[in-house]
């Protein structure tokens, strides 16, 4: 995970950073802007190299680290993927849409071509490919920072880690862990409220449960999730409909890991029971 | 710091002071004027939570809690009783081992590299309404993160000036066990002070004793009267209900033989059944009040010339707690949730020479999936028979 030290760029000076955009809504490469007061002090540690929502200045590369968000839909996506990865020392791909394949993966679960001829006027100006894909799943990846959208605050982690030649503090473990950092009351247990918390990913601060709402699971699976048994806790003991548990499992990583297999056998059950 | 020494038996006998609870607020006042911060039961989020108390108008008075696996509501009572439910979704540990601490920071000037601890300036703490399986989860704690070969000095800074309030529980919820784990529901260890609820009619009052010098100089602030001996046979009957109502619950077991039972099922079959349930978030291991690991995590700012370390509750149901060179050595569930259980309740023995586990219940009622602990065992020893 952590490069070579030789592999930095430092005779040269500072080490290049790029941002790469692909299929996604620009809010992950924002967080880079929103970092406000520690911008200034990033920009003395790297040579901003790259960012076209920042600036239209661009240098060539290749580049140290490259931040990659959004997903795989096109097939100039597909080309542009293997540049990307080409000029790039660390890749880090960011957000839901470049670890899971984003909200734009339901079409996966459907016939995207149906949605074209509905949508637009012409759709044979339309090239997209059938299914949304993550980064991962067409070039080696270092690092993947889960959440829709990321939070700045693990970005400049990863990046600090990045310079520091060090393991970056991105926990892998659950939201509950979080809550109970924070002394937080459980929705799910004192108030009934379904809560994704105890299979997703940690990273927000537990911000919708500190809120007293469920967590809708926007950080991705957790590493080791058992999300069958958490839809089966909700269906029997909290009396949640099967279509809120099918909109939990499948929205913004309805890819990610064991979340496909549980809306792909859900969507059965659904289909069954219909 | 009260040394959590064993006392002889919840007899009432030693119980001559009766505090009326109108008069609850001069203890709280009392405490307060020694200096202390206050923390105890408010109600907070639809909970019993612990908090700052100021003055008696912060407990819950008047609330009790529903508990069941998973299931956590809390409900008014049909009385004013200050102290009428159990221990909710926290644990003193909270205020004793903090969730998430600086321990130290370093910043490098040239080639030199200069490490700075970290003191806590610590508060004086005062607990108020800790019950008897809270008390013996800080006895516990204790021989872990003072008395043992790794001690913790921010515990024992936190610990070594802490005022306890006990009270004895007079009610217990369905997913209490601590008569099968003998720590309660009566207080059996020392506390600078412990009271007994009692609610009788109309009267409204606390028996009260000291167990500490410190805990006889507060009393003798307080607007006191001797108990009688009916009084004393009034609260004896609140706290035997309760030990009536574990005993005769469905989480009542032998403990006795625990450690031999779960030694010799590492390869149960159970694990492999608890693991298709579990959800390995850890909240069993958080809620739990002595449950004490902790990870350290260590931080660059972006120029690299600063560091710090801090650190943070950890639990044995993640992934990074077991991993080295190679991966996580439990990389599954059923090996997380064995490792857990059999540490609780088995190899605790050898470890710290006593049980992990108090019967507080905490584990079952915020457990998501409502998993029980008490279950578990029922199960691997059915599962034993032939």
């Amino acid at each position: 995970m952590v490069p070579d030290p030789r592999l930095i760029a430092t005779e040269k000076g500072k080490p290049k950073l790029a941002v790469w955009k692909f299929t996604s809504c620009d809010g992950c490469q924002l967080s880079l802007l929103d970092c406000e007061d520690e911008l200034l002090l990033l920009a003395e540690e790297v040579e901003i190299a790259y960012f076209l929502e920042a600036s239209s200045k661009v240098e060539e590369g290749p580049y140290d680290i490259s931040l990659v968000e959004g997903s795989i839909t096109t097939p100039d996506d597909v080309q542009r993927i293997q540049k990307v990865r080409k000029q790039s020392r660390f890749l880090v791909s960011i957000g839901a849409c470049a670890t899971a394949g984003g909200i734009q993966s339901l079409r996966n679960f459907a016939d995207v071509t149906e949605f074209t001829s509905v949508v637009y006027a012409r759709p044979d100006y339309i090239a997209t490919l059938k299914d949304s894909t993550p980064i991962s799943a067409h070039v080696p990846v270092d690092f993947e920072l889960q959440g829709c959208p990321i939070n700045k605050l693990q970005l400049l982690e990863v990046i600090s880690a990045f310079l520091n030649q060090r393991a970056p503090q991105v926990s892998a473990h659950s939201v509950c862990i979080e809550c109970k950092l924070k002394g937080n009351v459980c929705v799910w247990v004192a108030h009934g409220t379904p809560c994704m918390g105890p299979i997703t990913h940690a990273g927000c601060g537990a911000l919708c449960p500190s809120y007293n709402r469920g967590c809708y699971a926007c950080y991705g699976p957790k590493e080791n999730p058992n999300g069958e048994s958490l839809c089966h806790w909700w269906a029997e003991k909290l009396g949640t409909d099967k279509a809120t548990i099918i909109e939990n499992i499948r929205n913004y990583n309805a890819l990610a890991g064991s979340f496909k297999k549980i809306g792909e056998s859900l969507e059965v059950n659904k289909k069954r029971t219909t | 710091m009260a040394n959590l020494g064993q006392i002889d038996s919840a007899n009432m006998d030693s119980y001559e002071h009766l505090l009326q609870a109108a008069d609850l607020d001069d203890l709280i006042q009392a405490i307060l004027e020694h200096g202390y911060e206050v923390y105890g039961p408010t109600l907070v989020d639809k909970a019993i939570t612990y908090g700052k108390i100021l003055s008696s108008a912060d407990l819950p008075q008047g609330w009790t809690d529903e508990q069941e696996g998973g299931h956590y509501r809390v409900k008014r009572r049909t009385d004013n009783a200050y102290f009428g439910y159990v221990v909710g979704p926290h644990s003193w540990k909270k205020y004793l081992q903090l969730p998430h601490r600086p321990i130290w920071k370093s910043s490098r000037q040239e080639q030199e590299v200069q490490i700075i601890e970290i003191k806590e300036d610590v508060p004086k703490l005062a607990f108020l309404g800790v019950r008897s399986c809270e008390l013996h989860a800080i006895a516990i704690q204790d021989r872990v993160l003072i008395e043992s070969d790794y001690p913790n000095s921010n515990y024992r800074d936190r610990r070594s000036g802490l005022f306890t309030v006990a009270v004895n529980c007079t009610t217990a919820a369905p997913t209490c066990f601590c008569t099968a784990m003998q720590t309660g529901p009566a207080v059996t260890l020392t506390s600078d002070l412990t009271m007994t609820e009692v609610l009788e009619g109309k009267r409204h009052f606390f028996l009260i004793e000291s167990g500490t010098e410190l805990g006889a100089q507060i009393l003798a602030q307080l607007p006191l009267k001797p108990s009688t001996v009916e009084e004393k046979q009034q609260a004896q009957k609140g706290i035997e209900s309760a030990e009536t109502q574990m005993r005769q619950g469905p989480r009542h077991f032998d403990s006795s033989d625990l450690k031999e039972l779960l030694y010799r099922n590492f390869e149960s079959p159970s694990w492999d059944k608890v693991a298709e349930r579990c959800l390995s978030c850890a909240n069993c291991t958080m809620a739990c009040p002595t449950c004490f690991c902790s990870t350290v995590e260590d931080t660059t700012d972006l120029s690299g010339e600063n560091a710090e370390r801090w650190e943070r509750w950890d639990s044995c149901f993640t992934s990074d707690f077991s991993h080295i060179t190679g991966g996580s050595v439990r990389a599954d569930t059923r090996s997380r949730y064995r490792q857990w259980m059999t540490h609780k309740l088995a190899t605790w023995h050898d470890q710290f020479d006593s049980s992990g586990c108090v019967g507080c219940g905490r584990c079952i009622t915020w457990c998501p999936v409502g998993i029980d602990l008490t279950e578990e065992v029922r199960t691997i020893r059915n599962l034993e028979q032939p």
